[in-house]
Parts: structure tokens; sequence; C-alpha cells
């Protein structure tokens, strides 16, 4: 896969107007097309990476470039919690992004359609928020980010309120989607077997300051199988994160410098 | 997607929620036959007995406590004078009441647009809320009579008094309706660019909306009683005298029987208001409140 950025985080730094350092001096790249997953401990500023990406509230300093025809327009953010509308029908509530910019109802609706059907929930269109699952709200929330045809997905522990075998299935379904739609994807998790599952590189962070304290390529082929989840590949690499994850517990971790940052770390994690 | 559908059941969902509005008029009119409407009504029917039987027992005169009947008879041959006061004092409600929920959320939603307009104003609403309708309903009354001349005089200064009760639980709840909106979707619609307008319209008062009727169905009853309460104190002044005046005049005159009917029509006019708000709430909920719905569980 050749490499080509998509969004450069150039020593990104965030303090809160309470004092509290979320983010100091923070380096990432996204490449184009990739899946890239944030691990971290709670707190170590792993949403508020996100956050910067989207533009939501200023970096306290540092910057951010985006790559050959990307900007935030192309950007949509999926949520912890499905922050759906409780008033509005899924239609509705998937329609939102583009009422916001002024297209009407009729001009939409073949993209509402188009987004629904990407996410399995064809008949689901009038229902509203409270009469559906767990799984199904997240699949919502997701079908109202694609609506707008978006080239780069940030997701902030989407699957994180889900049970297991939902979380699993969602997980092969949104592969499913990224092979299709070659999105460009931040993928915020506290779950190793997740990452591991889904992502190009796995990027590792630890807390106060929040920082990157490893990089590492998950080198295994797409399409996924559930047989890449018992794989011995697999258990190394989960294996490696978490060693990696414990480090980044006790408080001497090291910060990742920029030059090494590109680099494939799953040596010196080991 | 390749897979097959994990949630099946989605099909099915349409299917259901029909199930579930066809079988709502059905429950709501069985509800009406349910022990939760039974048990009151007889341990009302029960009271009633108990007092008409205790006070013609006890033979106590009806210019000390009247019982029921004699009250319901009262309530039917001065009709023709209690039913106008009903009428008055209902407009006065009515009024006052509309008056309460257009400024209550168009005051609420000025508060909403700059946190320094709300900081600044905020303490005057709680200070209007705090002092006591009783004790400035003579200065309204005095002042609206500088103000307007006439018959309407007395009518406004009711209405004002009882707009100062009811407009504050609609201010309060709407403010905090207006500011209680999603995180997340606050977040999104900046994501997206909405306008101030669009995040209001769409976003910030579909928030509110279960405050904001929580806000009306308190302010509906406090907008009858800040009536009831300034028509005391404006007396017997002016010839359009609402309920509260018949109790008034009656009470001076020894008039027991239609004082309880007049505060009978009060407390009936109030239970009417509250029902038909509450109403109005759980329809305009239906869809998405949870308090508005049963749930199937
Ligand atoms: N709006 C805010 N104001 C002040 N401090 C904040 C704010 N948002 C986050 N923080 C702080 O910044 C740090 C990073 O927060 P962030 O939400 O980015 O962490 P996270 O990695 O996403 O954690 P989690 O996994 O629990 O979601 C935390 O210490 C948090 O307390
Ligand atoms: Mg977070």
């Amino acid at each position: 896969m050749t490499f080509t950025p998509a969004i450069t985080l150039s020593d990104v730094s965030k303090i809160y107007s309470n004092g509290t350092v979320a983010l100091k001096d923070l380096n990432l790249t996204v490449g184009e097309g990739q899946l890239v997953s944030l691990l971290g401990p709670s707190g170590c500023g792993k949403s508020t990476v996100l956050r910067m990406i989207a533009g939501l509230g200023k970096m306290t300093s540092g910057s951010i470039y985006w790559g050959n025809g990307h900007d935030q327009r192309k950007l949509a953010f999926v949520f912890q919690e499905a922050a759906l509308m409780p008033w509005a029908t899924v239609q509705e509530n998937v329609y939102l992004p583009l009422k916001l910019a002024g297209i009407t109802k009729r001009a939409a609706a073949s993209s509402v359609a188009e987004a629904i059907e990407l996410v399995d929930l064809q008949g689901s269109e009038r229902c509203y928020p409270r009469e559906l699952s767990g799984g199904m709200k997240m699949r919502v929330s997701i079908a109202r980010a694609l609506v707008t045809h978006p080239e780069v997905l940030l997701m902030d522990e989407p699957f994180g309120a889900l049970d297991e075998m939902t979380r699993s299935r969602l997980n092969s379904d949104l592969l499913d989607l990224w092979n299709r739609m070659h999105w460009t994807i931040a993928f915020v998790t506290h779950n190793i077997y997740e990452a591991v599952y889904l992502s190009n590189r796995v990027v590792v962070m630890a807390a106060r300051p929040g920082r990157v304290i490893a990089d590492v390529v998950i080198e295994a082929p797409y399409p996924r199988t559930e047989e890449f989840r018992t794989s011995p590949l697999y258990n190394e690499y989960c294996r490696q994160i978490s060693m990696a994850l414990s480090h980044a517990a006790s408080p001497q971790a090291p910060s990742l410098t920029p030059s090494e940052e590109s680099a494939d770390l799953f040596d010196s994690v080991a | 997607m390749s897979l097959s559908n994990p949630n099946s059941h989605t099909q099915t969902a349409p299917n259901d929620r029909n199930g579930v509005t066809q079988s709502a008029p059905v429950s709501s009119f069985q509800s009406l036959l349910s022990a939760e409407v039974i048990a009151p009504v007889v341990v009302g029917i029960v009271m009633l007995v108990i007092w008409e039987v205790g006070v013609r027992v006890t033979n106590t005169p009806p210019y000390l406590l009247p019982g029921p009947i004699l009250v319901v008879q009262t309530l039917i041959r001065d009709w023709g004078e209690l039913f106008p006061s009903l009428i008055i004092t209902l407009q006065i409600t009515i009024v006052a009441f509309m008056a309460a929920v257009v400024s209550g959320l168009l005051i609420a939603i000025l508060f909403t647009q700059s946190k320094w307009i709300e900081r600044s104003f905020f303490p005057y609403a709680v200070i209007l809320q705090t002092t006591p309708i009783v004790a400035i309903a003579p200065l309204i009354i005095l002042w609206t009579r500088q103000v307007i001349s006439g018959e309407s005089s007395t009518f406004v200064s009711l209405v004002i008094c009882a707009w100062i009760v009811a407009f504050f639980p609609i201010l309060s709840n709407t403010t905090l309706g207006l500011n209680s909106a999603d995180h997340n979707l606050i977040n999104l619609f900046q994501l997206y660019k909405a306008s101030r307008w669009q995040t209001l319209l769409y976003l910030r008062l579909p928030s509110a909306m279960p405050y904001f009727l929580g806000g009306l169905r308190i302010s509906g009853g406090l907008a009858l009683i800040g009536a009831v309460v300034a028509e005391f104190v404006a007396g017997t002044g002016g010839t359009r005298s609402g309920l509260a005046y018949q109790i008034l005049i009656s009470s001076f005159n020894l008039q027991i029987p239609r004082m309880f009917a007049a505060l009978l029509l009060t407390t009936v006019l109030g239970i009417i208001i509250f029902v038909i708000l509450t109403l109005l709430s759980d329809f305009l909920l239906r869809n998405w409140h949870e308090s508005a719905i049963k749930r199937e569980n």
C-alpha cells in the first residue's frame, strides 16, 4: 500500500481552560485510506485528538495538515453514544447533515435511502430511536455520518457501549464498508482486540500529558476473516500492544519523536 | 453488506408500531375502567356520603358547613350568576397563561442566545417570582388604573398579576431545557456548520420540549391561582367580577353554600386545566419522551 498522508498532526498540544494538559506535542499521521486506531487508557486524550482533527475547539499550539483533496468538510464524526435526536425518526436523523446543508428532503431522499441501506436498516426508516436496540442506534449514527459521502471518518469508541457479539458483528460490517468505500478512518477504542482486528495501524497513547508512545503496524491482509481473530499472529499483536499499554500506565513512558513515529515500532515495543 | 441482517426483527418493527398505535385508544378507554380510576372515585363517593350523613346527623347549620347535596342545589340555583363569574376567571386565566407562555418562551430563547443576558436578567425574574403576589397586587391594580381607565382596568391588572405568577415556571424550565441539548448533538451541529438559527430550531427547541411542557402544566394551575388571589385583593371593585369575588361576597353575606359552590367551580376549573395540559403534553411527546410512554416491558 502506498502511503500518502491524509491527516498530519504536528506538535499538537491542547490545554483545557481548567489547566488540564490533554495533549502535549503530539505527532500523528493518518495515511490515505488507512484505518488507524487510537488506543490508550481512559483520559489519555484520544477523544481530544479527534476533536482537534474535527475542528471542535481550538488547539493550544501545533498544526494539522490535510492531504490532497481533503479538508474538514469531507469529514464525519461518529460519537461513543449514538447521539440521535429522540424526537426524530431514523430517516430524519440520517437526513440531518443534509438538512443543515440546506438540501431539501426531496433532493436528499436518495442519499438518505442509500445510507440507510449501507448499514442494513431498510424497513426501520420510520422508527423512533426508542424503538431500536443499541446496535441499531449505532447503525443509524453511522448512516448519518455516511450520508454526506465523507472521505474521512472519525469514530470515537463507536462500539464501546455494545455487547461483545454486536460489537464484533459491527466490526466486520465496518471493515466490509471500508473495503468498498476506501475511507480514511481514525478509530478510537479502548479495546485491544477490536483495534488489532480492524486496523492498519494501532497508535498507543499514554496519559498526563497525552502523547503517542507506540505505533504498531498490523501486517495482516484484508479481508480479515473470523479466523484471523484466533490466529497466532493476531494473538501476538494483542500481546505486543497490551505490553505497550501497561508501559503507558507507568509514568516514565517515553514520548515518541516524530522521526520514529512513522516507523514500524513492532520490534521496539517487544 | 454481504452479511445477513443481524437485526432480523428490524423488518417487523413497523408492524409492531402500527400495533401499538392502533391499540392506544383502546387501552386509554380501558384505563377509564381500571382500578386506578375506580379507586379514587369510590373514595370520593364514600367521603361525600359521610359528609352528607354527618351534616344531617349532627344537625350542623348550613352557614357552618353545608352538605354536598345543598352545595349542588345552590350551584344549580345560582348558576345564572356563578357561570358568568366562572367565564371571567377563565378569561383572566387564559389570557395570563397565554402571555406567560409567549413571554416565557421568548425570554428563555433570548437568555440562551447570550450568557450575559441570562446572567444580567435572570435574578430579576427570580425576584419577581419570590415576591408574594398578594403583596404587590394592590400596587399593580393602582398603577394599572393610572394607565388604563374604566371597565377593563381591573381585568388588565388581574391578568398582569396572574401572568407574574404563571410566567416563571415556563421561563426557568424552558431556559433549562434549551441548555440541556445533548452535548454530542451540539458538537454534531457545530461540525456541520449549522447556523445559530438552525441549532435553535432543530436542536435546542426540540430538546427543551419536555421541560417546556412540564413548565406549562405547573404554569396553567398557577395562572388560575394568580387570577383568584389577585381578585381577592382587588375586592369588590368593578362590575366584571370572577369566582373569587363570588367566594368573597358569599362569605360576607354568610351564604356559605354558595361559597362552597363557587369554590367547587374553581377547583373543577383547575382540574380541567391540568388535565387538558397533561393530555396536550402527552400528545406532543408521544413519539419520544419516556414519561409519556408506557414501555412494553
Ligand atoms: N472540556 C474539557 N474541559 C476540561 N478538561 C477536559 C475536557 N475534556 C477532556 N478533558 C480532560 O482532558 C483529558 C483527556 O480527555 P479525553 O476525553 O480526550 O480522554 P479520552 O482518552 O477520550 O478518555 P476516555 O477513554 O475516557 O474517553 C482528560 O484528563 C480529561 O479530564
Ligand atoms: Mg473519549
